[in-house]
């Protein structure tokens, strides 16, 4: 880090932070993580939700678990620790202190303990093998470049992030409704986007061909770079989680923002896109047509794009239409433009490494924070706390007593909290009794093959 | 192989209604040592056909008649006694050929799944009552009450697959989304709250997974049988006919490079021009345009160029050089060089891993932003012409590959492309990528040849 730059960065923080009190410039850097590791990342909640309830002291627990979960490490020189376990809470704690990661990655549940995997590896079967991982879905805006306009690439800003906000609302409703799962964890991912952890024991021991099953029920957009049609909806009616989907949530997202906020009607070459997607050629040259006269004669106080879509949308769903192709054609341009975009390589395997919650994003200084899919459309990723913005929140009450709970003074205490009562405790509450009822039937089991 | 030819019985009309197997145990039959290599030869074309059809994206249907007819030609016997005993014994002895390594598993497994899903369905009602009681699945019928308050929605979900929901009497099971991953990856079943409701005319999905489980279990203990005992007890007899029989199916290994030896960075644009496949010059092309690739295109070409005869040094250099633009030296050591050793095999679990066959390249789904994958199956037809035209492949027979490609004969438009650009044949048909350079390489050195 240059001077220059530190000086620009303290101008920055000026600018925007809370309080100007302290002298902390708005840059990441280690010895800030490392006071942040230090004090306000919760390991031990980290430690709990790993365990799922196998911590405890009933006999039905498995003292491995824990030991067998595969954490990876980025340190600040890019050097990549994979295959680490620990033992306990404290080890975790301590090696997480020490060693600063700028990035913690989760992995699966091995066999084995992952660490000693080579001690396993002579015998020549596959014994180090993943058992369990959490099913994960990881959605990233640098996808949907095609669909917006204000931002490329990582940059993200308020325009374009309720794409990811319906993309949580679709896939969320679908988790519980359809698949029904209970226990589901959304992370702001720190820059651009979202990741989705399901912790459902069901969840968890899915084979990869399952994940895969799960993955391709979601999988609706079907791009490549050198394809061209990208969503195609046959059938008489469309499938009930994607009718739902649309009625409640895309169709109205589209009409309402994304079509006004990004302009998608407004010009020729953002019009060009959409009629290219209509695959009548006669429809696509007179809606063309019509665009390009009354190019001039602004409709006074409706918004163009809105009127363009009202008249595509008369053309296309007119009686005269019958064509089956053309009816869903208007369905096929809502979800392109907005059904959820997934990376499908990390929901359909197990061995998938994924970020976990509460890392702090070295290029944004963003803290990973949980998202809440009832209040999603009140997240705004502009405004999740940085990692200087907590230090110095930190700083200006001075140090304290108890040393437990340092986030309740923060920015952060509200996302801790949230992490503990919305989705650490439900959870932890079924664990065990998943882990008390499958030791009551194996006791049972038992005494059944006793008492003949 | 003129043997086998004797072998096989042309079929005769009377059908045979014969209960499909389930090999839960090796035949306690005498077995002489030529049906033992005939009846799995047989058994493997059967098994070989499906893999070509399904790489070929054949329909449902059209893979319906596939099996049937080579089931048909390969496997049918007069008497269904020998039928029975052929059956059984082909499929037990493929096992030993097919135990011995996860790939030779993984494909068996989805061969012979695909070959019982398709004999489950030629099999009477109570043939097919008789198998489902043997699996034990523990299924009730859904109850009308229950039938009534979803009507609806199985009515949408039979609509958008283009059917009409059955009479009210129609029977539905209710069973965990899990044990049928294929209808829920093509949202060919209505689930709820986790259960899917299959029709009856679906169970066929809920047998095969079982089926399908089984097997892959049975194939891991095969394995640890063969490696323990089998293969030094029979080395004499059965173990060479075994691994002959793998290497049958299987073609050559492209991971090294023999006949033509190594080839260095500078001399990669000039045989790409004259001897890479249209899927290889093209992730060429991007990486050179775009310096960058996104993992499954670095893995096709990198692998590939591996195969061509590209040492390690070179790769790192190749792919270094091409991504600096973008990619500082630093970075492409911490993020990228990790993979491409692992490649090669010098990393992680140290396999030589093996160049992509178009069976696979064929059957991945590009996302956005990815280049790999089949260019005659991927490309939108527009695409594809251009490519062609730019090979210089003549305007005629771009029309005959573009015909192979509606067909979705995607190795056969490969094979045309080849022998257009060289202007000689090819006529055992492409079937890898390396085996397309390695055609090229003697077709251009014997023309060589002939004019010195």
């Amino acid at each position: 880090m240059t001077k220059e730059q530190a000086d620009n960065g303290r101008d920055d923080m000026v600018i925007d932070g809370p309080g100007q009190a302290n002298d902390v410039p708005d840059e990441f850097n280690a010895n800030y993580l490392r006071i942040y590791y230090g004090k306000l990342f919760p390991h031990a909640d980290m430690f709990k939700w790993m365990s799922y309830g196998n911590d405890g002291k009933h006999p039905g627990c498995d003292k491995s678990y824990f030991g067998r979960r595969e954490f990876s490490f980025t340190l600040e020189n890019d050097i990549y620790i994979r295959f680490q376990s620990f033992n306990s809470v404290t080890e975790l704690e301590n090696s997480i202190k020490e060693k600063c990661p700028f990035k913690i990655d989760i992995g699966p549940v091995y066999s084995v303990d992952p660490a000693k995997r080579h001690a396993y590896a002579q015998s020549g079967d596959n014994v180090f093998t993943p058992v369990e991982r959490e099913l994960v879905f990881d959605i990233d805006i640098s996808d949907y470049d095609d669909v917006r306009y204000c931002c490329t690439g990582a940059d993200v800003c308020l325009e374009c992030w309720p794409l990811m906000t319906i993309a949580i609302k679709v896939i969320d409703t679908s988790l519980r409704d359809d698949f029904g799962f209970n226990h589901i964890l959304w992370v702001y991912s720190g820059r651009r986007g979202v990741h989705c952890w399901v912790c459902d024991g069901k969840a968890r021991r899915l084979t990869n061909e399952q994940r895969a099953a799960i993955a391709d029920y979601f999988h609706v957009y079907k791009g490549n770079e050198n394809g061209h049609k990208k969503i195609s909806l046959p059938g008489l009616v469309l499938y009930p989680f994607l009718a739902r989907s649309y009625t409640e949530v895309l169709k109205g997202f589209f009409e309402a923002k994304l079509l006004p906020n990004q302009n998608l009607l407004a010009s020729e070459e953002r019009y060009e896109k959409i009629l290219e997607m209509i695959p009548d050629a006669s429809v696509a040259s007179e809606l063309r047509r019509r665009w390009q006269e009354n190019k001039r004669a602004s409709m006074s106080k409706d918004d163009i794009n809105i009127v363009r879509w009202e008249q595509l949308k008369s053309i296309l769903q007119s009686g005269k239409q019958k064509m089956q192709g053309l009816r869903r054609c208007v369905e096929e341009i809502v979800f392109s433009y907005t059904y959820p975009r997934l990376d499908m390589e990390v929901s359909k395997h197990m061995n998938h490494l994924l970020k976990a919650p509460f890392c702090v994003h070295p290029k944004t200084g963003r803290v990973c924070v949980p998202i809440d899919p009832n209040n999603c459309d009140e997240f705004d990723p502009t405004t999740v706390p940085t990692l200087p913005q907590l230090l110095e929140e930190l700083n200006r009450e001075g140090p304290r007593q108890d040393a437990e709970n340092e986030w309740d003074r923060t920015s952060l205490g509200e996302s801790v909290t949230f992490f503990r009562t919305s989705f650490l405790q439900p959870l932890l509450k079924s664990c065990k009794e998943e882990i008390e009822n499958s030791y009551n039937a194996k006791l049972q089991q038992s005494k059944n093959a006793l008492s003949w | 192989m003129e043997v086998v030819q004797s072998h096989r019985k042309s079929s005769s009309n009377n059908v045979i209604v014969s209960i499909l197997p389930l090999y839960r145990s090796a035949p306690p039959l005498e077995v002489r040592l030529e049906d033992f290599e005939f009846f799995a030869i047989d058994r493997l074309r059967v098994l070989k056909g499906i893999s070509d059809g399904l790489c070929r994206g054949k329909k449902p249907e059209e893979m319906e008649k596939l099996v049937l007819d080579l089931w048909k030609a390969n496997m049918r016997h007069p008497q269904a006694v020998e039928e029975v005993n052929k059956d059984i014994i082909s499929h037990f002895v493929l096992r030993l050929v097919y135990c011995r390594t996860e790939e030779l598993r993984k494909w068996f497994l989805s061969m012979e799944t695909t070959l019982f899903r398709h004999r489950f369905r030629w099999e009477s009602s109570e043939a097919q009552r008789a198998l489902m009681s043997e699996f034990k699945l523990p299924y009730k019928a859904v109850s009308n009450a229950e039938f009534e308050s979803l009507k609806d929605k199985l009515g949408q979900v039979a609509r958008s697959m283009g059917q009409t929901l059955a009479a009210a009497d129609a029977i539905f099971y209710k069973v965990p989304f899990e044990e049928v991953p294929d209808l829920v990856a093509g949202r060919r079943v209505f689930i709820h709250k986790g259960h899917a409701y299959v029709a009856i005319n679906q169970v066929v999905s809920l047998v095969v997974t079982q089926f399908r489980s089984y097997l892959s279990k049975a194939l891991i203990l095969t394995n640890r049988k063969w490696t323990s005992t089998i293969r030094e007890q029979e080395k004499d007899r059965l173990t060479p006919i075994v691994e002959a029989l793998c290497t049958s199916y299987l073609g050559p290994d492209y991971s090294q490079q023999q006949e033509f030896g190594e080839i260095s960075i500078k001399d990669i644009d000039q045989v790409a021009k004259t001897s890479f496949p249209l899927c290889m010059r093209h992730l060429l092309e991007k990486v050179k345009e775009d310096h960058h690739l996104k993992h499954g295109g670095r893995m096709q070409l990198g692998l590939f160029l591996k195969g061509v005869g590209l040492k390690l040094d070179d790769a790192l250099a190749f792919w270094k050089a091409e991504f600096a633009p973008k990619v500082s030296a630093e970075r492409f050591d911490k993020e990228y060089a990790y993979n491409i050793r692992h490649n090669y095999g010098r990393e992680g679990k140290r396999t030589d891993y093996t160049p992509y066959s178009c069976q696979k390249i064929i059957s991945v789904t590009p996302g956005i932003g990815d280049h790999h994958g089949c260019p005659y199956r991927h490309f939108s037809e527009e695409n594809l012409r251009a490519a062609l035209v730019r090979m210089g492949v003549s305007s005629r027979a771009v029309e005959d590959v573009m015909d192979k490609v509606h067909n979705r004969h995607y190795q056969l438009a490969c094979t045309l492309t080849f022998e257009a650009v060289h202007g000689s044949s090819c006529d055992a048909g492409i079937n890898h990528p390396n085996q397309y350079f390695i055609d090229s390489q003697r077709v251009l050195q014997s023309k060589n040849g002939s004019v010195a």
